[in-house]
């Protein structure tokens, strides 16, 4: 087989006249984190309920773990391990007697369902609820249930659809130190509109857009494609005018944008956006020389994920 | 075991975990006991469970849309149909489970009813072949009226709707059998056929037709196909 777990080529959903999912292509190599990446309502979900064979495409041809997902469904089914959003488990029952549940409707082998259920259980940290029933549990722990029943029957697959909404900062930092870990072994997918989220977990992004794939690449590539910067600039405020220096940074080529922020007392400190790609340090402390300024600090930040982000996204929708 | 039971044992779990197993399954022998020994028997002044068959039609309409109404709306309100079905498990295997697990309630409730058969038999001597051949035709025409529950239930998903679905298809059916008289004659003969309560008069005489078993097994047939339809247009809608 192959080493691409999932090839996803021109999918496109329609919701009768809406276009949820429009020709997205994609591919997931084995042992790759992935991030699914947009605003709320780009057509995640619909992505991933179409790769999971909950819903069928309208057009376009996805194949998973080397079967394709329409004809070949219920083999699609057994490779794959899915978290549904909101993870919906039948509340009426006690944790193990649902992932007793998964493992029968999977065809798990009886002898070894229950060796199988304590050892996830343990990975998911489910050893003191085990007994309890799901409708009881935190969400957190509801969360971690629905790993353990996507991990069950040791999937080569792990889609996860926003696998950490609605939990509170610790719980996140454990699951998410628990999808790293899956992902050691395993292919995931997983989406998120939190960019944190992928700067911690995933070796690859890619960012759709009003169901349409906007970027592809790992984190350091789509930070490397958006141009310019931001620089912040500080400078000793002994009788010069803020103004007059905010004027002379801003006719400086190449800045789109400068404002004053405010910083330590007894100096003026700017924040500059600059489009192109030339490094601003030289000309802003030549600047700085020429004018007699005493420049306090001067930083290049380089663009974050968020950016990155905001460029694609909001971006888009701008010029349309 | 295959999927469609362990589905059906997960739902059979449910029903007693929950109130809603006593409360019908007590209600329905309570209605049934009442109606039969209250109005029918004594009247009547024959060992025979007759009466009790006949109030059939009419206590399976609210009986069956009781015990199958949630069994897949819920699942969709929920949300937890999303995570069942994208398990290695066909879309006829979960409709098939769910049914089964109906079943599975209904005959607990025919079987308490088996307590009337007791205290008739102690009356007097009760005529086997009916009693026998009526809860047979009671387990296939509570099959059929539990199958278009479980259609009802696929196609919404508020539990209240599927039962007021289920219990308008149902009653459409149980109605022609006493407006047949009013028919034009050409008609007759086939809504006849379509009435519910007509076959289940044949076999609760101790007849068994084949037309009367492959009326009822059609309806499950049927119902339990479109059911399955149901689920599967949300991959083409």
């Amino acid at each position: 087989m192959s080493d691409l777990m999932i090839e996803v080529e021109d999918l496109t959903k329609n919701y009768g006249l809406t276009r949820a999912v429009n020709k997205v292509s994609f591919s997931v190599k084995r042992g790759e984190v992935l991030g699914f990446l947009g605003p709320n309502g780009a057509g995640k979900s619909t992505t991933m309920k179409m790769l999971t064979c909950y819903l069928a495409p309208t057009a376009g041809r996805a194949m998973v773990a080397g079967h394709d997902v329409f004809s070949d469904s219920l083999e699609v089914r057994k490779r794959v391990g899915y978290l549904p959003e909101d993870t919906p488990i039948y509340r009426d029952m006690t944790v193990v007697e649902f992932l007793e549940f998964a493992a029968a409707l999977r065809g798990m082998d009886r002898s070894k369902i229950a060796g199988r259920i304590k050892e996830i259980g343990l990975r998911c940290g489910l050893g003191d609820v085990a007994g309890k029933l799901v409708g009881e549990l935190s969400k957190g722990f509801r969360q971690r249930v629905g790993l353990a029943q996507a991990m069950l029957h040791d999937p080569d697959i792990v889609i996860l659809d926003e696998p950490t909404s609605g939990l509170d900062p610790n719980q996140i930092v454990e699951i998410r130190s628990l999808i790293k870990e899956i992902g050691r072994e395993k292919t995931v997918i997983l989406s998120t509109h939190i960019l944190p989220e992928v700067q911690a977990t995933c070796s690859r992004v890619v960012i759709i857009n009003d169901g349409k794939l906007v970027a592809d690449g790992t984190p350091d590539e789509l930070r490397a494609r958006t141009h310019g910067g931001r620089y912040r600039v500080v400078v000793e405020s002994n009788g010069v005018a803020k103004e007059a220096i905010r004027d002379q940074l801003a006719r400086l080529a190449g800045v789109t944008r400068c404002e004053l922020i405010t910083g330590e007392e007894g100096s003026h400190s700017f924040a500059l956006d600059a489009g192109g790609t030339n490094d601003l340090r030289k000309p802003i402390f030549r600047a700085a020389v020429d004018n007699r300024w005493t420049l306090l600090e001067l930083a290049r930040e380089s663009a974050s994920l968020e950016d990155v982000f905001r460029n694609l996204t909001i971006g888009e929708e701008g010029k349309s | 075991m295959s999927p469609a039971l362990v589905i059906s044992r997960r739902e059979i779990r449910t029903y007693f975990n929950s109130p809603v197993a006593y409360i019908v399954v007590s209600a329905f022998t309570l209605i049934a006991g009442g109606m039969f020994f209250g109005f029918q028997l004594f009247l009547a002044g024959e060992a025979s469970l007759r009466g009790f068959f006949q109030n059939m039609p009419l206590l399976f309409m609210f009986l069956a849309p009781a015990i199958t109404m949630r069994l897949l709306a819920d699942e969709k309100s929920s949300g937890t149909l999303e995570l069942l079905i994208t398990m290695p498990v066909r879309d006829w295997e979960v409709v098939l489970g769910k049914f089964l697990a109906a079943m599975a309630l209904l005959a607990a409730a025919l079987g308490l009813t088996l307590a009337f058969a007791i205290t008739v038999r102690a009356l007097g001597p009760l005529d086997r072949g009916p009693a026998i051949g009526g809860y047979l035709g009671l387990l296939l025409m509570g099959g059929a009226y539990v199958a278009i529950g479980v259609m009802a239930s696929a196609f919404t998903r508020n539990s209240i709707v599927a039962f007021i679905v289920a219990f308008v298809i149902s009653f459409a059916l149980f109605i022609l059998q006493h407006v047949i008289s009013y028919m034009p004659q050409a008609l007759q003969p086939i809504t006849s056929f379509i009435a519910i309560g007509m076959h289940f008069d044949n076999i609760s005489r101790g007849v068994i037709d084949t037309r009367d078993v492959i009326y009822y097994l059609s309806v499950m047939g049927i119902c339990l196909l479109v059911a399955t339809l149901s689920l599967e247009s949300r991959r083409w809608s």
